[in-house]
């Protein structure tokens, strides 16, 4: 299944796209196990996703912790900590 | 009663009017006896800022800040609640960001719009970045544990 992965803010500046569509392997289950499988991707990844405890996601729109399982995202959207208001 | 407060959210590039927001909430009522307006406006920091650019999460946006409000509406007795969150480049001296919170007296109206605003800065996804004065590129503002503190405090201990 294809997702749709979304950045914003400084993650976007470094991965160099605003969004891509991507073929998560077998065994992506978490967030985490996302994150830690695009960290591999190369170093403009390595680089956004250097200190992974600071990237926060949202699923399908709504705000997700690191633990929550991935199945059946449409869009998954990785950003730092928000500094609206 | 005039049944369930349905809270305005509204996600714009283009600025807004307090006065003409305060008024759509209170015109032709008689039941509300207190208004709170905050509105957030983007500083100069001492002249070195030339303007924040906002950049938000389309959708998400607007879905996150119709959960806050939705919360808001749940947790205080509410009769009119709005809130404007502005994006794309935005000078020093302009709004940002607006809440308008009615209710029958005061304190719901300033807790609720306390709430909101603690809320928005934490949890509704825009991200500002600055553009300095003197021409050279700015940083990605930093997000301020004590924001995160703030809206900590909201949570119910039961």
């Amino acid at each position: 299944m294809t997702t749709r992965l979304i950045y914003f803010a400084w993650v976007r500046e470094r991965i160099g796209v605003a969004e891509e569509d991507v073929d998560l392997p077998t065994g992506i289950e978490t967030v985490a196990d996302l994150l830690r499988w695009l960290k591999s991707r190369g170093e403009e990844y390595e680089h956004a996703l250097q200190y992974p405890d600071v990237i926060r996601v949202a699923i399908n729109q709504e705000h997700v912790e690191h633990r929550e399982k991935i199945a059946g995202a449409r869009e998954i959207a990785l950003f730092p900590p928000m500094t609206g208001g | 009663m005039t049944g369930a407060v349905v809270p305005v959210v509204r996600i714009q590039a283009q600025d807004f009017d307090v006065a003409a927001e305060i008024a759509r909430l209170t015109q032709g009522r008689a039941d509300i006896g207190a208004v709170v307006s905050f509105s957030g406006l983007c500083r100069d920091e001492q002249g070195t800022l030339s303007a924040l650019e906002l950049e938000h999460y389309p959708g998400m946006a607007e879905a996150e800040i119709a959960r806050i409000a939705a919360e808001a509406v749940e947790r205080w007795p509410l009769q009119g609640l709005t809130a404007i969150h502005r994006h794309g480049k935005i000078a020093p001296g302009e709004n940002i960001v607006l809440v308008v919170t009615a209710s029958a007296h005061r304190q719901a109206a300033f807790e609720a719009a306390n709430f909101l605003m603690d809320y928005l800065k934490s949890r509704a996804p825009f991200w500002k970045k600055e553009h300095r004065a003197d021409g050279s590129e700015g940083g990605w503002v930093e997000a301020k544990e004590a924001d995160d503190e703030a809206a900590g405090r909201w949570k119910s201990s039961d």
